[in-house]
């Protein structure tokens, strides 16, 4: 291919030749024909691929992997990368348990209270807002490289979780009529207008990301941080406030996530979540987003983390072993960045 | 010993030497002067094989040669010491000296003579350096001191030194010239590019005068001044002074009280610098390079943390950030575009409206129609030639790119612009549009400084030019009172100083 685009901007130096532009828009669209490509080779491949009731399921799979990329897509925007997000969901998971199971021991008063459901997802919540902000500290204000600040607390949240019930499995947590606790099973199960839950929060949480990250002022400086974080800097853009926001963004995602799934499985395991921030980065890069930084689109991890996650499915049904959808997957995502590469030196031949 | 005949370069149209001839003598230090784009950098590249001419021809003890690489310019016998330091700092000082070209045995690298070799290169250039030692545990004298060894472990017989002094204390140049004059015992050709006149005077044997491309005079030092020097340097444009009409400024908008900034293995970056900027004046900061002009404006702006006090618009905005600077309307436009000014990720549009953001935001939303406005106007009022506001930045000509950064912070409504080195890599037609938006921004009520090593710059366009020799504060001369000579004394002055200490 790259011969091929060489060629014809060798024959055709004043404008970029038609076929050029044509491979060029290809290029740029190749999370979305990847998508469909995947989906029509399901289609033919798997049965019962093709339907409604399984387009959901799948979808309640993306979403986990989607709203990781969503809080992913903004750190890696600003040249950043955040491995904790895995951990945390485990964490989050994990204190959601702890909560609905044992409550909170009030020492001096010597009594235990037991939150309601949505203030337990508001404990969590804020707690994932706060090891992000651990995070953007580390990375912002004492300068430790993200991928090593990031990968500290990767270590640090897990073993917290293993901490809070040594290393157990906090199950059914259904909650109790006594208690006024019940409820937490809701927010992976429940479905509004045949939609699931998840889902509908997906793509609200989207919406939201993408209309931030084109609109308004935070979105524009997160993307001049990971165009130029001095020039940025020296034109007023408060670079520091605006790494821990990303990261605080994130360890938010990453707790919500580590919510539905105990949710979903009605039960907190202290591994879960392990891996989920590689399979995250996938979808950020696959959705053609620069590792380096300022450039990359909400939409576009979205669409990466749709790839993964009917390509995960897709081989299951399909009866494909774990083994080989593990090898298909990182195949995939190698071929994304050579893709990513083939573009970037496009565009500069373009230019020339 | 070396010698270029008739050397012609040019980039893309634009002629950066015509036709020059240089005469490198052996056991001699030949002294190569002129102005910013006179193309002594050029020259030099060319001699090292960094670049290949575009006419003319080098000979080497009188055989033609031609140097398609650094590497065949050194084995050659050629080496170069470029301005900016080539150094690994994590590695020591013998990796470094032998980077690239490691002495190895049976297929592993010989250590030991390796060792052996730099110790003895050390010793020549009579230097205490601990062949052992972390280069980023060095003093930036005692790196140029390594980078020298570089050059002369593949025996370099001609060795160019370009504005060797610039980042050097006093102390550390007193050891370079030591250095220098060994060489030139030993019969080296050493090649020796500088700013800095009094310095030339002191060490140099042959002098050569460039200026816009052309070989202007070529004499003996023994036989030429400083005077003789400048007139050279400067030609027919010396008595040329294009200027508006001098108007009277206003209130002082920015101060600067006692302004250090130590250097980083001693001595001063900046070194108390007190001094004044008036709305409505452009005001030019004069000195040679390292003198500590973008340090200044550096320190003024908050991007570096200096010592001493600045005061904006009747507030202490010492210990401020510059987001905090910016949004008291200060603003500040770097040296190096591409390093630190422009946003490739981002459209012309995006890269002008950055600063000014929350201007058009309601509701926290950004409004794209009134955005979108603004961006026209400034594009119109400062004349950036863009395909349009979508357009990428990159694909802007400097000059253009220059202005988006300065709309950029225009678009903000400043009260003081701090531009270093705005003419850098703008061409010569569009400086001149360039000025004349400066001076315009002055019109208006703005404090506009700007910091250059050009002295014809500093004469066209200032209403007061303030010279820097050091980091210190030599000179704050009216329009009227900042000749050519004037200028040169005062941005020599502290080295004056020191040779009479």
């Amino acid at each position: 291919m790259a011969t091929e685009t060489s060629a014809g901007t060798a024959v055709q130096p004043a404008s970029p030749s038609k076929g050029v532009s044509v491979l060029a828009l290809l290029l740029k669209l190749r999370a979305l024909i990847a998508l469909a490509a995947v989906v029509a080779f399901f289609s033919v491949m798997a049965p019962n691929f093709l339907s409604a009731s399984n387009f959901l399921i799948m979808f309640k799979h993306v979403a986990i992997t989607a709203i990781l990329a969503i809080g992913m897509t903004y750190v890696i925007l600003t040249g950043g990368i955040d491995l904790s997000v895995g951990s945390i969901a485990g964490l989050a998971g994990m204190v959601a348990g702890a909560l609905i199971l044992n409550g909170v021991t009030l020492r001096p008063l010597g009594v235990v209270v037991y939150p309601s459901v949505p203030v337990v997802i508001a404990i969590v919540l804020l707690l994932g807002g706060v090891a992000g902000l651990f995070n953007g500290v580390l990375v912002a204000r004492f300068r430790i490289a993200p991928f090593i600040a990031t990968l500290g607390v990767l270590y640090v949240a897990r073993g917290a979780a293993m901490l809070l019930s040594n290393g157990a499995t906090f199950p059914n947590l259904v909650g109790r009529p006594d208690l006024g606790n019940e409820g937490f099973p809701l927010l992976g199960s429940a479905s509004v207008l045949g939609l699931p839950v998840t889902v509908i929060l997906l793509a609200a949480i989207a919406a939201i990301a993408a209309f931030v990250a084109k609109d308004t002022p935070f979105g524009r400086w997160v993307y001049a941080i990971g165009g130029n974080e001095r020039a940025a800097l020296l034109s007023g853009v408060r670079v520091e406030r605006m790494k821990i926001a990303v990261y605080v963004i994130s360890g938010v995602c990453a707790a919500l996530v580590g919510l539905i799934v105990s949710s979903e499985l009605v039960a907190a395991h202290p591994a879960s979540g392990e891996t989920f921030e590689l399979s995250a980065i996938a979808a950020v890069v696959l959705g053609g987003a620069s590792l380096s930084g300022g450039r990359g689109t909400v939409g576009g991890a979205l669409i990466g983390a749709c790839v993964i996650g009917v390509l995960g499915d897709g081989l299951v049904m399909m009866g494909v072993s774990e083994f080989w959808q593990m090898v298909i997957k990182g195949l995939v995502i190698i071929a994304a960045v050579v893709l990513d590469q083939l573009q970037g030196r496009l565009s500069a031949a373009g230019k020339a | 010993m070396l010698r270029a005949e008739r050397i012609g370069k040019t980039y893309g149209g634009v002629v950066a030497l015509d036709g020059v001839d240089f005469d490198v003598r052996a056991g001699a230090v030949n002294v190569l002067i002129g102005e910013n784009g006179a193309g002594k950098s050029t020259l030099m590249k060319i001699l090292a094989g960094v670049e290949q001419p575009t006419s003319g021809r080098l000979l080497l003890d009188g055989e033609p040669v031609r140097f398609a690489s650094v590497r065949e310019a050194a084995k050659a016998g050629v080496g170069i010491v470029f301005q900016e330091l080539n150094l690994c700092p994590n590695l020591t000082v013998t990796e470094n000296i032998f980077l690239g070209r490691e002495l190895s045995r049976a297929g592993a690298t010989d250590h030991a003579a390796e060792k052996t070799r730099a110790r003895e290169v050390l010793a020549r250039l009579a230097h205490g350096i601990d062949p052992d030692a972390r280069v980023g545990d060095l003093r930036v004298g005692e790196q140029q001191i390594v980078e020298i060894a570089k050059a002369l472990v593949e025996d370099a017989r001609v060795l160019i030194l370009d504005e060797p002094t610039s980042a050097l204390s006093a102390a550390e140049v007193k050891v370079l010239f030591g250095v220098i004059g060994e060489l030139r015992q030993a019969g080296v050709a050493v090649i020796y590019i500088s700013h800095r006149l009094e310095e030339l005077m002191r060490i140099g044997d042959f002098v050569t005068v460039l200026r816009d491309g052309r070989l202007v005079a070529s004499k003996p030092a023994s036989e030429v001044s400083v005077a003789w020097i400048i007139a050279r340097m400067l030609g027919d444009k010396a008595r040329q002074r294009p200027r508006g009409a001098t108007r009277t400024a206003g209130q002082v908008v920015l101060s600067a009280r006692d302004v250090s900034l130590p250097r980083p293995g001693g001595g001063r970056l900046v070194d108390g610098v007190s001094a004044d900027f008036r709305a409505g004046e452009v005001t030019a900061i004069y000195g040679l390079l390292g003198s500590g002009r973008t340090e200044l404006l550096e320190s003024l702006c908050g991007a570096r943390k200096a010592g001493g006090t600045v005061i904006l618009n009747s507030e202490d905005v010492s210990a401020l950030s510059v987001a905090e600077r910016c949004r008291r309307r200060l603003r500040f436009v770097p040296e190096d575009r591409q390093r630190d000014g422009l946003f490739h990720n981002l459209s012309v549009g995006g890269n002008l409206g950055l600063s000014s953001l929350l201007a058009y935001v309601t509701g926290g939303v950004i409004g794209a129609g009134r955005e979108r406005s603004a961006i026209a106007d400034m594009m119109a009022r400062l004349g950036v030639k863009a395909a349009g506001p979508e357009a990428a930045v990159g694909s802007l000509s400097g000059g253009n790119q220059q202005k988006v950064v300065i709309g950029r912070g225009l678009m903000t409504g400043p009260l003081v612009m701090l531009l270093d080195e705005p003419s850098r890599g703008v061409d010569i037609g569009a400086r001149g549009e360039l000025f004349d938006t400066m001076r315009a921004l002055a019109d208006q009520g703005l404090a506009v400084v700007f910091a250059t090593s050009d002295l014809l710059e500093a004469q066209a366009v200032a209403d007061r030019v303030l010279v820097l020799a050091g980091g210190r504060l030599t000179a704050d001369l009216t329009i009227d009172e900042a000749t050519e000579a004037a200028l040169v004394t005062a941005s020599n002055a502290s080295e004056l100083m020191e040779t009479a200490a």
